[in-house]
């Protein structure tokens, strides 16, 4: 009885989400292994080993995981799966890639975005873009779960388990990596960003949207738009928050010219702090800001980057 | 080259979903369903690639109710040539529903299945990688360009942070994400046309796949509602607000 954890590394580093899915498997009261695939990952295994729970970190070092793809990585841990209860990982682009991959091959319903575990089989997991949660009980004996990372505090530190290397390995023949884009931009990506900005149909155009920059340069803040302002043209696809969009929770989450529609409260409702500027004052995205303020954005923006 | 395309119904992006009174679900009594909005850019890349001559026939398919043949006339009316409709009343979870493509795969022999990166009901971002893992295929999710090239999909996907791209041999899963395209909206000669376009309905009980449920759904709650804050009469006292009482700058 034991949970395994698939963790995330990037240039070396272990991705700090890992503390977070451990602190949430501590829940199950198992003993807690990590498994890290890629290649030259000796220092993300040692960050690893040092996470408070951990009782192993299990390290596949080959050429042929360095860019972790769904094909060989999710057969990898379909081998090592079978000492296990519980197989977690964080429910990144990454998580959600892989593990489904090895629920269809074990023969596993999996459970996507996890944000609280009530016993070894039962689980809560936002639904409908966090429009309602729902309680879920696995009947599956071997439980494939992703969790939201940021829905747990991250687990503190040890002195560090034991590190073990994965012999096993298995090439990809499907499947190649060509290449890898991160942008280092001025601006963090939108669904990791500590403060997000956002402008809707009240921006009146994308050059408008300039406005929202300033504000966003003080704040080292990501800029998104509702799908209004998408589908008038404005601002890009991938800027959209929403439920068919990106789906954020910020610590501070700013709208403007936003009314609130219900797809966009599904996006950001979870955000920790909301403001609202909108001229409208019975706009519905007052309803759930904490702090509104009913004004022109025109003026309202200039000010505002020049007070921050 | 032919194209499968998965689509799904589900409820209108747009409506506020309600939970039943006894917490056992959603409730989707009359309430507006649609297509799925990533099955929608699915099956408008499919579409694009036919329009582009890459693809010679486009196959839609969904798992669902009897009504759900109404998602696939949208899919029809949007440019899928023929749909297959696996009828089932069941709630079939994304396993059940990849092993049931599976079954279409084997049978129509696509060189690519397009279909949603998640369906925005259950949110599970699963069936995709599913069916891949099924064939024993390659597969790409979150695809925000693809290029096809004799047996070779190049796919380029966003990752958290950046993006990523990969070549697939086909045939492959691809699965779509909001920047791949923007679908278009069916025209009413396209609306009426796809009237008269064949559907193959197959009844899931005859299929004999095991689509048992795996998960029970023990409980369906709101979330908490967020308390409406305070109005703020300036932009000093919303800096002032935001240093010193909510503390986020």
């Amino acid at each position: 009885m034991a949970t395994l954890i698939f963790a995330e590394h990037q240039d070396g580093a272990l991705d700090p989400a890992t503390a977070r899915v451990v602190a949430g498997a501590k829940a199950l009261g198992e003993p807690i292994d990590v498994v890290l695939m890629g290649h030259q990952i000796d220092g993300a295994a040692r960050q690893a080993a040092e996470i408070d729970g951990v009782s192993r970190v299990l390290v596949a070092d080959n050429e042929a995981y360095q860019h972790v793809l769904a094909e060989n990585v999710s057969k990898v841990l379909v081998e090592l799966s079978g000492e296990y209860t519980h197989l977690l990982a964080s429910a990144s682009t990454t998580g959600k890639n892989v593990l489904p991959r090895v629920a269809a091959l074990k023969d596993v319903s999996p459970l996507t975005d996890v944000i609280a575990i009530e016993s070894s089989d039962t689980f809560r997991r936002p639904i409908y873009a966090g429009s309602a949660i729902a309680t879920v009980k696995s009947l599956d004996t071997l439980k494939i779960v992703s969790l939201r990372a940021t829905a747990f505090e991250p687990a503190g530190q040890q002195s560090a388990a034991s590190i073990e290397p994965v012999t096993v390995v298995e090439v990809s023949t499907t499947s190649r990596f060509v290449s890898e884009a991160r942008p280092e931009g001025e601006r963090p990506e939108l669904t990791s960003a500590g403060v997000v900005v956002s402008g809707g149909r009240g921006m009146g155009n994308g050059e408008n949207f300039k406005l929202l920059e300033a504000v966003a340069d003080k704040l080292g803040a990501a800029i998104g738009a509702s799908r209004a302002a998408v589908d008038a043209g404005y601002v890009p696809n991938d800027m959209q928050v929403g439920q068919t969009g990106k789906i954020v929770a910020p610590e501070l989450y700013i709208a403007v010219g936003i009314s609130g529609s219900i797809q966009h409260l599904a996006g950001m409702k979870d955000s920790r702090v909301i403001v609202a500027i909108n001229n409208d004052d019975e706009a519905p995205i007052f309803r759930v800001a904490d702090y509104g303020l009913v004004g022109d954005l025109f003026e309202v923006l200039p000010e505002l980057a020049q007070k921050l | 080259m032919k194209v499968l395309v998965a689509v799904k119904r589900v409820i209108d992006y747009n409506v506020k979903v309600r939970v039943k009174p006894d917490n056992s679900d959603v409730d989707l009594t009359n309430v507006k369903m649609a297509m799925n909005p990533f099955c929608e850019i699915a099956v408008e890349e499919a579409v694009q690639l036919k329009e582009r001559g890459i693809v010679s026939e486009v196959v839609a398919v969904t798992v669902g109710p009897k009504a759900a043949q109404e998602q696939l006339r949208t899919a029809l009316a949007l440019g899928a040539d023929r749909a297959i409709h696996l009828e089932t009343d069941e709630v079939v979870e994304s396993l059940g529903v990849a092993k049931l493509l599976k079954k279409v795969v084997e049978d129509e022999q696509p060189s690519l299945v397009l279909m949603g990166k998640q369906s925005i009901d259950t949110d599970n971002n699963q069936t995709g990688q599913m069916l891949s893992a099924l064939m024993g295929w390659a597969q790409a999710t979150f695809a925000s360009k693809v290029a096809i090239e004799g047996d070779t999909a190049t796919v380029e996907r966003e990752i958290d942070g950046g993006l990523q791209t990969l070549s697939l041999n086909l045939p492959a899963v691809i699965t779509t994400d909001l920047r791949l395209n923007e679908p278009r909206y069916a025209k009413l000669p396209d609306i009426m046309k796809a009237k008269k376009k064949p559907v193959d309905t197959r009844s899931v009980a005859d299929l004999g796949v095991d689509i048992a449920p795996r998960v029970e759904l023990v409980r369906v709650e709101l979330p908490t509602e967020r308390q409406e804050g305070v109005r703020v009469g300036s932009v000093d006292e919303l800096v002032d607000k935001l240093k010193n009482e909510a503390k986020v700058i």
